[in-house]
């Protein structure tokens, strides 16, 4: 259930996000999600890949500074409240959440990547409530 | 010593009060003749010598024998104007071989080592004067020089590498190197390290120790008092022992001129007792540093050397207060969170100097999560201000996004007019 997310160090300047996406769309490695978290002097850009050992190779060989960080990734109906719910969850189990960020595909669902505090806790509550967490495998695919 | 010293000295300045017409002129300024120095003790008499004596003489108007006697001339990079000349004679090439292998056996390098000398060979002393040093004591010496970093580690791998020769700098970039090609210390020879050239810190010598499973030995010298090989480290890594039987050091105030007692820090100033084709009397290196004349773990009473503190010239005052790059770098290292690789930028904005340090980010260090990288920050910002005494605005930086050169890292850009 431990997904591998992609984080790249970018420094604010002007291309940077571009090599990125060139370097791995030259490569065949497709992005499903992202989420660009940015502070005045730097960022820090988080993806979905399809194939995340192979797109950290190719960035450290172009020396990027990039890591594979573990998420999980909760599919949730698209419904109102749907993410409170599981959210209300969470944070009753005392799970900390550090950032999400959320797509969604179609028009039934949205996935939703969370990094908690605690991943194996997060994992067991969430499944204990019977929500739905994506598999790796199905996420590479998309 | 005392003895030899006095003799050798009587000697030098009699050479240069007759070959160097503006050393006579200084010394007759100061209304002396070379009857008026009888003992080393005399030596504090005699007028310095001074970096722009060597240039406003430029070439070669301080050599003391004709160009025949003149067997080889060095320069070293002129940061300002036009280079510093040196020319040695075949005597002076022998007693540099000699000191530097002194330095060798000293650091524990022995004739069955293969020395891979990496460091520039050419105009800068640092990669001949290895050589020489290294064929004088029967080791192996593979002249590399400095750079082609690839090659380098091929070599060092093939060859069976024991001693490199190198900047600590460079040494830092080849362990860098080495990690991306998946080189593990543990395949390769490598045992001593001589490095010199641009000063370091004790945290970077551990850094390089631990990265490439050597023992890191400091090297000191320059140009205009011979080369690599004024002074060295022994194998118990306490002071650099200096080659007193041919250099004499004396430390003084930078400011008044007047010498200071033993153990105080000073600048560190140079006397050539047997070099005959550019002999210097009291040499001016700006390094500021330390002499301590107890008797060595080793056994030699050689005077040890502190590694220098930085430069009586390099020194920033920013805001009016004096800030060494190797304080920078000390900080930094202490924090273990960071690679030394820095880039320290001095701008005046109105009539206010500000310092801004670029930090790089070991990848290790890295991390997803904005807030570690904030603390991160702040934790550097804080400690450098508290050891400095001014603020400093402090921006991380990609992995090897600050240049690196295969001789002296620059370690600060000072955009101040002033």
């Amino acid at each position: 259930m431990i997904i591998k997310q992609l984080t790249v160090f970018l420094e604010n300047k002007t291309g940077r996000l571009n090599e990125v996406t060139q370097l791995l769309g030259n490569a065949g490695i497709n992005m499903s999600a992202m989420s660009l978290a940015d502070t005045s002097e730097f960022g820090i850009l988080r993806m979905m890949v399809s194939e995340p050992e192979r797109a950290i190779l190719i960035l450290k060989d172009a020396e990027f500074s990039a890591r594979l960080t573990d998420v999980v990734c909760l599919n949730s109906p698209n419904e109102p409240g749907a993410l409170a719910r599981a959210l209300d969850i969470l944070s009753g189990e005392g799970v900390f959440i550090e950032y999400l960020y959320a797509y969604s595909m179609d028009n039934k669902s949205a996935n939703i990547v969370l990094k908690p505090d605690n991943i194996q806790k997060c994992i067991e509550v969430l499944q204990a409530h019977r929500l739905e967490l994506v598999k790796a495998s199905d996420m590479y695919k998309i | 010593m005392r003895a030899i010293q006095t003799e050798r000295l009587i000697e030098t300045v009699k050479r240069i009060y007759h070959n160097v017409p503006s050393y006579r002129q200084k010394m007759q300024e100061d209304g002396l003749v070379p009857d008026d120095i009888k003992s080393i003790d005399d030596l504090s008499k005699l007028p310095f010598t001074l970096k722009t004596d060597l240039r406003d003489n430029y070439p070669f108007g301080m050599f003391t024998v004709p160009m025949s006697e003149i067997v080889r001339i060095h320069a070293s990079s002129g940061t300002t104007g036009k280079p510093t000349v040196v020319g040695y004679t075949r005597k002076d090439l022998n007693s540099w071989s000699e000191v530097v292998t002194r330095s060798l056996c000293m650091a524990g390098v022995h004739r069955e080592d293969i020395v891979q000398v990496a460091y520039g060979y050419g105009l800068f002393t640092g990669g001949l004067g290895l050589h020489y040093g290294c064929e004088n004591l029967g080791a192996s010496v593979i002249p590399i020089s400095g750079g082609n970093t690839e090659k380098q580690l091929q070599l060092m791998e093939d060859f069976g590498t024991s001693v490199i020769a190198c900047t600590p700098s460079y040494s830092l970039y080849l362990a860098e190197e080495m990690e991306a090609a998946g080189i593990k210390k543990e395949n390769l020879k490598l045992r001593i390290g001589i490095f010199g050239a641009e000063p370091w810190t004790e945290n970077m010598r551990k850094e390089i120790e631990a990265k490439l499973g050597l023992k890191a030995i400091d090297i000191y010298g320059l140009s205009e008092i011979i080369g690599p090989g004024v002074s060295c480290e022994c194998e118990h890594q306490a002071g650099m022992h200096i080659m007193e039987d041919h250099f004499v050091p004396e430390i003084i105030d930078p400011v008044t001129l007047q010498p200071l007692p033993a153990g105080e820090i000073g600048e560190l100033v140079f006397t050539t007792i047997t070099k005959e084709g550019i002999p210097l009397i009291r040499y001016r290196t700006r390094d500021l540093t330390r002499l301590n004349y107890e008797k060595c773990a080793c056994g030699r009473t050689l005077v040890r050397m502190e590694k220098c503190k930085g430069r009586s010239d390099d020194m920033l005052i920013i805001r009016g207060v004096n800030v060494f790059p190797s304080q920078i770098e000390s900080v930094l290292l202490e924090m273990s969170e960071t690679a030394p690789h820095y880039l320290l930028i001095v701008e005046r904005e109105g009539n206010l100097d500000t310092l801004k340090l670029m930090v790089e980010v070991q990848e290790q260090f890295f991390s997803d999560e904005i807030k570690v990288l904030e603390a991160l920050r702040k934790k550097i910002t804080h400690k450098i201000q508290s050891t400095l005494g001014i603020s400093v605005d402090v921006k991380l930086v990609e992995p090897k996004t600050i240049e690196r050169t295969a001789g002296k890292a620059k370690r600060v850009i000072d955009n101040r007019k002033l």
